[in-house]
């Protein structure tokens, strides 16, 4: 399916450091997710990951005979949704059937989109500006699950298969890149890009380990500077975005020990075996590209009003790079912190705390240190920016703070309120003056060795004043103030 | 008219749809086909050029249902219909080739 039509490389195009010398790999994705919708795509199945097996199945889904399909509205609508954040043309579409005849496929057809797609002519924009070209996003079914038996599961030795039939008809969209990626790191940011934008939009959960988001890698190599497209491979069975970067060096590297010796590589799919590290050919199927696709009869053509597509647009939620950037606007925080907490959902709850005056750096500081949880719907934003105020003010130490956060996300709550409830007092900087001057005259020989020792006795006996102050203290005094007495009593 | 599909079509047709034909039946479809193909021809040598193409014989477009969960079928019932069912599961034979 993908278009490769790849241009020359120029002093712009980026060189995958891990090949050889004076090759230039070419790489294409097409990325299957499963849409976010209640009910399949041409019946009312439950859409549900983890079922019993073959309990959401019905005459439609089996593909038996005299029943009908009728296109789940929300199911297109997310499509074009989706469509819409890749900047593709959404145009008039025209299901197909695809013919092939696999146990998992129980109506001996796949519907899908063939020659008119939904969605064509997008662009994906990487975190680093790169733009990778999307040739379509069609929508299309999922297949049903099979389990091979015997054999030790593996398909070629299996003695039999069992089938379940409830993925069957779940709505698909396929996203087609062009192959533009010309590095292992690109390819893997444009399926994390793309997973965000899914997540942001809610068009798919887009979990790799369950299955809703897969990802194929069409993957070939050329010399450096030359605009010909050799042969490729498509690799399947990559679960994971590390997979993906391994798969892609292996293939990458057998094509050039290929052409190198004089031989060529087959156009063929092949297999990521994760624990072997390599990927090893299909079956060759005779007519594999022999589908046969033809117009679905029992379906009507998509045409979307201008109308729609403007709905769709003006409902369309921010997405992640326009968010990183009001995140790395107000906070002026490092790029990897900034696609972290976009990454976890968290720049929102950032920015509102800011916007009710709590310091930046710590807001940021505090969510990337504290808060990778999955569930932090209980911390508002004005808890936290009132907790960042404490810890400002020196009113908690930065310890007491995250233990204090760690409360907020368990249970909710005002963070003055819980400081009061974990006994934690603003130790006042006399008090503690007080404590550490005892604390010297109690021990004049570390204190010597503080003063006086090497680098590493000087360390070790600062680790002992604050480690014997926080005891006495039960950890409510502030490290940084510790450190300042410290120092100032040792000059 | 069997100019317009060969034997080698038919044959290569009919394993696509796991049809198996003995030699009278592939020469009888040639005929037939050929036949048909050469309707399509005539047709063609029409000029079409101000008819829209149809892409379905309804004039209808975005027939759509809401995204509504309804009750599926009972699956011991659909699996009792089925040749060996196991483990909740449609048990079929062991799969030759890839999925595609
Ligand atoms: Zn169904």
């Amino acid at each position: 399916m993908t278009d490769f039509s790849a241009a020359a490389a120029t002093d712009a195009t980026p060189i995958e450091p891990t090949l050889p010398d004076g090759w230039e790999l070419v790489v294409g994705l097409e990325v299957h997710v499963e849409l976010d919708t209640a009910s399949k795509l041409f019946c009312g199945c439950a859409n549900q990951f983890g079922s019993e097996p073959n309990t959401n199945i019905c005459p439609i889904c089996l593909g038996l005979p005299g029943s009908l399909p009728v296109m789940n509205e929300r199911a297109v609508e997310l499509a074009m949704t989706l469509g819409r954040a890749l900047d593709c043309d959404v145009r008039r579409s025209v299901m197909a059937r695809k013919n092939y005849f696999y146990p998992d496929m129980p109506k001996d057809f796949q519907t899908t989109q063939y020659d008119q797609p939904t969605n064509s002519d997008g662009r994906l924009v990487l975190g680093d500006g790169f733009v990778v070209g999307v040739e379509r996003a069609h929508i299309e079914e999922d297949t049903g699950k099979s389990t091979h038996i015997g054999g030790g599961g593996r398909i070629s030795d299996a003695q039999y298969s069992l089938v379940d039939y409830n993925r069957a008809g779940v709505p698909l969209v396929e996203i087609v890149s062009r192959p533009d990626m010309r590095t292992i790191e690109h390819a893997k940011a444009y399926v994390e890009e793309l997973r965000e934008i899914l997540i942001a939009t809610g068009v798919s959960d887009a979990r790799m380990e369950e299955g809703s988001m897969r990802v194929d890698a069409n993957v070939s190599v050329r010399p450096h500077g030359s605009d010909e497209l050799r042969t490729r491979c498509e690799i399947k069975n990559i679960n994971s975005v590390r997979s993906l970067g391994r798969a892609i060096e292996y293939e990458a590297r057998r094509h050039i020990d290929l052409w190198t010796s004089g031989s060529a590589p087959d156009q063929e799919t092949r297999h990521w075996d994760e624990e072997g590290g390599r990927t090893l050919p299909g079956r060759k199927k005779e007519d594999a590209d022999d589908y046969r696709y033809f117009q679905e009869p029992d379906l009507v053509p998509l045409d979307p009003a201008p109308e729609t597509v403007a709905a769709i647009d003006a409902a369309m939620p921010p997405l992640p790079s326009a968010r990183r950037a009001a995140l790395a606007d107000a906070t002026g925080a490092d790029p990897a912190s900034v696609a972290l907490l976009v990454g976890r959902g968290q720049d929102e709850l950032a920015l509102a705390a800011i916007a009710a005056g709590a310091d930046a750096d710590k807001v940021v500081v505090r969510l990337v240190n504290d808060l990778a949880v999955d569930d932090w719907s209980k911390v508002t934003a004005t808890a936290l920016a009132e907790l960042v105020e404490m810890e400002s003010s020196g009113a908690i130490s930065a310890t007491q703070a995250k233990q204090i956060l760690a409360d907020m996300t368990e249970r909710g709550g005002d963070p003055a309120i819980l400081a009061a409830a974990r006994g934690f007092e603003a130790m006042d900087t006399d008090e503690l003056e007080t404590l550490l001057d005892g604390l010297i005259a109690d021990n004049p020989d570390e204190w010597a060795r503080f003063t006086s020792g090497d680098d590493a006795d000087h360390k070790k006996m600062q680790g002992f004043f604050t480690g014997q102050i926080m005891k006495a203290t039960r950890g409510q005094a502030d490290g940084k103030t510790v450190a300042r007495l410290l120092a100032q009593r040792s000059t | 008219m069997s100019e317009r599909i060969s034997r080698a079509d038919v044959v290569h047709v009919a394993r696509l749809a796991r049809l198996r034909l003995d030699d009278d039946e592939i020469d009888l479809f040639t005929g037939q086909l050929g036949d048909i193909l050469a309707h399509a021809a005539d047709i063609e040598a029409l000029d079409v050029g101000d008819i829209p193409p149809t892409s379905h014989p309804l004039p209808l477009v975005n027939v759509m249902r809401a995204d509504v969960v309804t009750p599926s079928v009972d699956r011991d019932e659909v699996l009792a219909q089925a040749p060996a069912p196991e483990d909740g599961r449609f048990r079929v034979p062991p799969v030759l080739g890839e999925e595609p």
